[in-house]
């Protein structure tokens, strides 16, 4: 059990400290390597808490594939590195600010919120839960039409990116 | 692990997200931080649905992820195109979309 509370401190942490490289590192190639590491934690959390398959599709659609398309762009576009804000006082300082006022915010919603279960570990599980067979069953029975309407979502975005990014020759110059 | 705690940590992650979206310029930054306030959205999912033993919410986590592929997808879209049509990659430049 201690064991559990340890692994679960250490990715909390390797999650945050992403986070807040991705927020405060000034070179755009760096901020995506944090993600990367922001994102391993958030797997190795969706471990712990039973959700063996969106774990995995974590690590291999997120930290693989989309962080890939991240570093192609980053490497195309030259990430030069940015000052955070050049002038001080205004947004600069209005950004964390309100940030905090939304994490006090959503915290006491949390923690004021009368559901009983938060302060447990949730009910035993069978060693089935979260797997790829449990999850593909409910997508395919009560899931079905979020599901079709995603694949459909995915095939327009890919169709809209090709047009977004293609070469216009002739159209404006 | 108690699921309050997970829940206060998609918490912090949002609100670092939400930082980064108010005060980062460059708009490939900016796509980060929105995805940085996904992934704090899927935490609190799965941690929900672990507490009520049901797999519903991973089902939910699995069509966030694709929204967010989506987002990502048409955002450097955005991107690519704006530097070929050789626009500065600066969020506060950009104040009007035309084609």
């Amino acid at each position: 059990m201690w064991f559990e509370d340890v692994l679960f401190f250490i990715a909390a942490i390797g999650a945050l400290a992403g986070a807040l490289g991705v927020v405060i590192l000034q070179n755009p190639f760096y901020s995506v390597l944090s993600l990367v590491c922001h994102l391993l934690g958030l797997a190795v959390l969706f471990l712990l808490l039973n959700a063996e398959f969106i774990a995995a599709a974590q690590v291999v659609v997120y930290a693989g594939a989309v962080m890939v398309l991240y570093l192609f762009v980053v490497a195309y576009i030259g990430g030069a590195d940015e000052p955070l804000r050049p002038e001080s006082g205004g947004i600069a300082l209005f950004g964390p600010v309100f940030a905090f006022c939304v994490a006090v915010e959503l915290c006491i919603a949390f923690i004021a919120s009368g559901l009983k279960a938060l302060n447990t570990d949730g009910p035993d599980v069978g060693a089935g839960f979260g797997s790829p067979g449990a999850i593909g069953e409910l997508l395919l029975t009560n899931f079905l039409i979020p599901f079709e309407a995603a694949s459909f979502l995915l095939l327009v975005a890919a169709i809209g990116a090709v047009v977004l990014a293609r070469r216009r020759r002739g159209l404006e110059s | 692990m108690e699921t309050t705690w997970y829940l206060v940590l998609s918490a912090f992650i949002f609100a670092i997200g939400v930082s980064g979206v108010i005060s980062r310029r460059n708009p490939l930054v900016v796509l980060l931080c929105l995805e940085l306030m996904l992934n704090a959205g899927n935490l609190a999912l799965v941690a929900f649905s672990r507490m009520h033993g049901g797999e519903a919410g991973q089902v939910f986590a699995l069509i966030v992820m694709v929204i967010a592929a989506c987002e990502v997808v048409i955002g450097l879209g955005i991107i690519v195109a704006m530097y070929r049509n050789r626009l500065p990659i600066d969020i506060d430049e950009m104040s009007e979309l035309r084609g």
